[in-house]
């Protein structure tokens, strides 16, 4: 290596690793732009089986039902339109979690239709909401969803 | 009265931190008339830590004696709270943490001040009024928009107490020890600046640097290690890391100061990598105060509650653009004027650092981008969440080479090395990454992350020692102690990580009281769940006695809380730590035939990614001791040097003047 440029090549090195870098994580970000979802965006383009994303809506009045074994609960999420997903979800539920409030299940959908949750998110308290739910509860969805459906 | 002094000893520090600014950039100037007022650039630093951690201490009494006429008091604290904390509910809100912030910013500043006489004058006048430029901003950020000593008009009766997830031991520690860590860093960045204003970017600069960002970095990784810890067993889910914003507000300035400390090492060493160092130096406070604009401004919970209330934060942003901007400013003026350092080949310690200080400048961009993108796409409505399926191997692709690298690195000659000349440690390596990854193979089906954890993990904790081969022990210096020790923390760690994430096994069930689960070689057996009532919450308790193979069972009481001030709910889960891993009980609700929902891990060598934490802690440490014991020990040569000279001046001189008379 010819010893001027030495300071020169170091810096092209470095600039091309951060800028691979940043391609990686813009590339990556972009598969996962998908990553959360409303129920009535899951029925239209259900994401790919297996594929790990969450769900977002409301825990449909009266769908909550915990199987024989105690821990498996089936329950149905609706968004702003007549579309429901069901969700199967073992384990133990948020403190609370009740029929009617907002949920974010992460997980994956099964080949069956049945979104698998692997963990369920639900307000913890009074005030705190998870992120993706601001905004979501009451006739304040129905604007969400505007904004969401003008911006696609 | 308490609230009016501290109040008053901020300003007060705050019109110190003018007159430290003034006196330094008089120093630069250099002639005799501004000399005189340049040295009152230390003194100004000194008295303001002390009045800023004077401000802190009179908040934290305020917080013990629950003074309700404080509004800050009456918003986050409670009279019948346990003592402890009411102590640590001081820095678990806005304003008190933020106090915080500024009393370590401030007692930094002075200690450099009080203790640093090695740099040049000029380079400590430019320094200091770096330093005192940037906790301006922070003492107007306190005073102008977070005030922690404002009045109630009327006191009130009762505080409204303080989110039960923040009242544990937990909270007392993680902050206070991330703050040093965070403000530590302002110091490596006033020191590179004044580095680079008067153009001293040297090795003695460098080793002037490198105790303040081991000592950053120490308490960066303390935090770290103490907050994941936290997580895993307060939160109640079993994960040790969420990839969280707030996580990640955390580990950005960490990879930024790994960086900066290894590449110090080579200017202090070498003479090499100057403006790269330089760079570093800003890059890591820059993260530090980005972390604390995420996690202070509100934009984390949501983009549009930060908009309807943009205070805090835009005053924060402007911070972060005001230093982040000038730094850069100075930095593309001044670099050019920077002669280069001393060259090396790419294959020398000089080149393996420099690549992994390049791999962790990537890592750091893909969390950079990550914490980003869910805040930049939700501005424009779109909601995403970005976690460990983007996180993880996004940044494996950067941490792999960088984990092959660092086991290779130490074991190269400064400058220029030949490959041949390690072919053993190299062949050895290999020989260890490979058999582990075939033997996991052959034992089960695992995911190739974790595989290929478990396999760089063993091979780096080889590794870590290999530069110990063919020394003599007694005579290794301290340094090299601390950095085979941090190493072959990075290992454990890194086991732990990839132990845990194989080989976890979990059993979830409801059982009736007296009913017995298997899980592993464990048994579990549920004896019954009660009532009980603590302080401030009311719970149930399950006890459950868990028995490994044929030992004495052990009982175990997880819990499910109900907070009442204020009314929240929380999920305590109940331990049991072996050496070979932990046992991890969470109770959930009851069915409706009476049974009880329990969820219990076997989580092998999980522990061991906080016993990695520490070592890598304890590393920095022994390190720090290692030069700074080296440091004395020179400068008590040097003392007992100039004396012996001075003696002999002395008898020469009257050995000469005695012939003369």
């Amino acid at each position: 290596m010819k010893a001027k440029h030495q300071r020169l090549t170091l810096v092209v090195l470095a600039l091309i690793a951060i800028i691979a870098a940043g391609l990686i994580a813009t590339w990556a970000l972009r598969s996962q732009a998908n990553y959360f979802y409303l129920p009535e965006q899951m029925a239209a383009e259900p994401p790919e089986v297996g594929q790990a994303v969450r769900l977002g809506g409301m825990v449909q009045a009266g769908s909550i039902e915990t199987m024989a074994d105690g821990i498996t609960v089936n329950f149905r999420v609706t968004g702003n339109t007549a579309d429901v997903i069901p969700v199967r979800y073992s384990g133990i539920l948020p403190d609370l979690f009740v029929e009617e409030s907002g949920v974010v299940a992460e997980g994956s959908l099964g080949a069956d239709g049945v979104f698998e949750a692997t963990n369920l998110l639900a307000k913890h308290d009074e005030n705190y909401v998870p992120r993706e739910l601001e905004g979501l509860e009451g006739h304040q969805s129905q604007d969400y969803a505007e904004t969401v459906a003008g911006t696609e | 009265m308490i609230a009016e002094l501290g109040l008053a000893a901020l300003w007060l520090a705050t019109a110190l931190a003018f007159l430290q600014i003034a006196a330094g950039v008089l120093g630069l100037r250099g002639d005799a008339h501004s000399a005189r007022f340049a040295v009152y650039a230390r003194p100004a630093a000194v008295v303001q830590a002390f009045l800023a951690v004077l401000s802190f201490f009179l908040l934290l009494y305020a917080f013990a004696v629950t003074d309700l006429s404080i509004k800050l008091v009456a918003t986050n604290s409670h009279s019948m709270k346990p003592f402890i904390y009411k102590l640590t509910g001081t820095w678990g809100n806005h304003e008190g943490s933020m106090l915080l912030w500024v009393g370590v910013l401030a007692l930094s500043g002075g200690l450099l001040a009080g203790m640093e006489k090695r740099l040049p004058e000029k380079t400590m006048s430019a320094t200091l009024a770096v330093q005192g430029f940037v906790a301006l901003g922070f003492y107007a950020f306190l005073l102008l928009s977070s005030n922690p000593f404002e009045r109630l008009p009327v006191p009130a009766a009762e505080g409204t107490g303080l989110n039960p997830l923040l009242q544990d031991i937990g909270l007392a520690v993680h902050p206070p020890t991330l703050y040093v860590g965070y403000v530590g860093l302002s110091v490596a960045f006033s020191l590179a600046m004044g580095a680079l204003i008067t153009r001293q970017v040297n090795p003695d600069f460098a080793k002037v640097m490198r105790p303040w960002v081991l000592f950053a970095w120490v308490f960066l990784t303390l935090g770290i290690t103490a907050g994941s810890y936290w997580a895993y067993y307060e939160l109640g889910w079993g994960g040790w890391w969420f990839w969280d914003p707030v996580e990640n507000a955390s580990l950005m300035p960490w990879l930024a100061a790994t960086a900066l400390l290894h590449s110090v090492s080579v200017l202090a060493a070498r003479d090499a990598l100057r403006t790269w160092t330089i760079m570093l130096g800003v890059l890591a406070f820059s993260m530090s105060m980005l972390g604390t604009f995420l996690v202070r401004s509100g934009v984390l919970t949501s983009v549009h509650a930060f908009a309807v209330d943009p205070e805090r934060g835009t005053f924060i942003l402007v911070l972060l653009a005001l230093y982040i901007g000038g730094s850069l400013a100075i930095f593309a003026v001044r670099a050019g004027s920077i002669a280069e350092g001393k060259r090396f080949t790419f294959t020398s310690r000089e080149g393996a650092l420099v690549f992994n200080n390049v791999m962790l400048s990537a890592i750091l961009a893909i969390v950079l981008l990550g914490t980003l993108y869910p805040l930049l796409t939700e501005a424009f409505d779109v909601r995403v969440s970005v976690g460990p399926p983007y996180f993880n191997p996004a940044g494996a692709i950067f941490a792999i080479p960088m984990f092959i690298v660092m086991a290779i690195g130490p074991l190269l000659r400064w400058k220029d090395d030949k490959p041949k000349r390690i072919q053993f440690e190299l062949c050895l390596l290999a020989a260890i990454a490979i058999a582990v990854v075939s033997l996991v193979a052959i034992l089960g089906d695992y995911a190739i992350l974790p595989l290929l954890g478990l396999a760089l993990a063993i091979a780096l904790g080889v590794a870590a020692f290999l530069p110990l081969r063919g020394r003599k022990l007694s005579r290794v210096p301290t340094a090299v102690w601390g950095m085979v020790m941090a190493h072959f923390g990075v290992a454990v760690a890194l086991f732990g990580m990839a132990s845990e994430s194989a080989f976890t096994q979990e059993r979830l069930a409801a059982v009736s009281p007296g009913s017995t689960e298997q899980l592993g070689d464990w048994t579990l057996t549920l004896e019954g769940v009660e009532p009980i009532a603590g302080p401030n919450w009311t719970a149930i308790e399950a006890r459950v006695l868990a028995a490994r193979g044929n030992e004495d069972p052990i009982v175990l009481t997880p819990q499910a809380r109900d907070f009442w001030a204020p009314a929240q709910a929380t999920s305590e889960s109940a331990l049991i730590t072996r050496w070979d891993g932990q046992l991890y009980a969470v109770i959930g609700e009851q069915t409706e035939d009476g049974r009880w929902q329990l969820r219990v891990w076997w989580k092998p060598f999980v522990t061991f990614i906080w016993y990695g934490g520490l070592l890598i802690s304890l590393g920095g440490v022994l390190s720090i001791v290692g030069r700074v014991r080296l440091d004395l020990k020179r400068r008590s040569a040097v003392r007992k040097g100039n004396q012996r000279r001075e003696d002999q001046a002395k008898i020469t001189g009257k050995v000469q003047v005695e012939p003369a008379e």
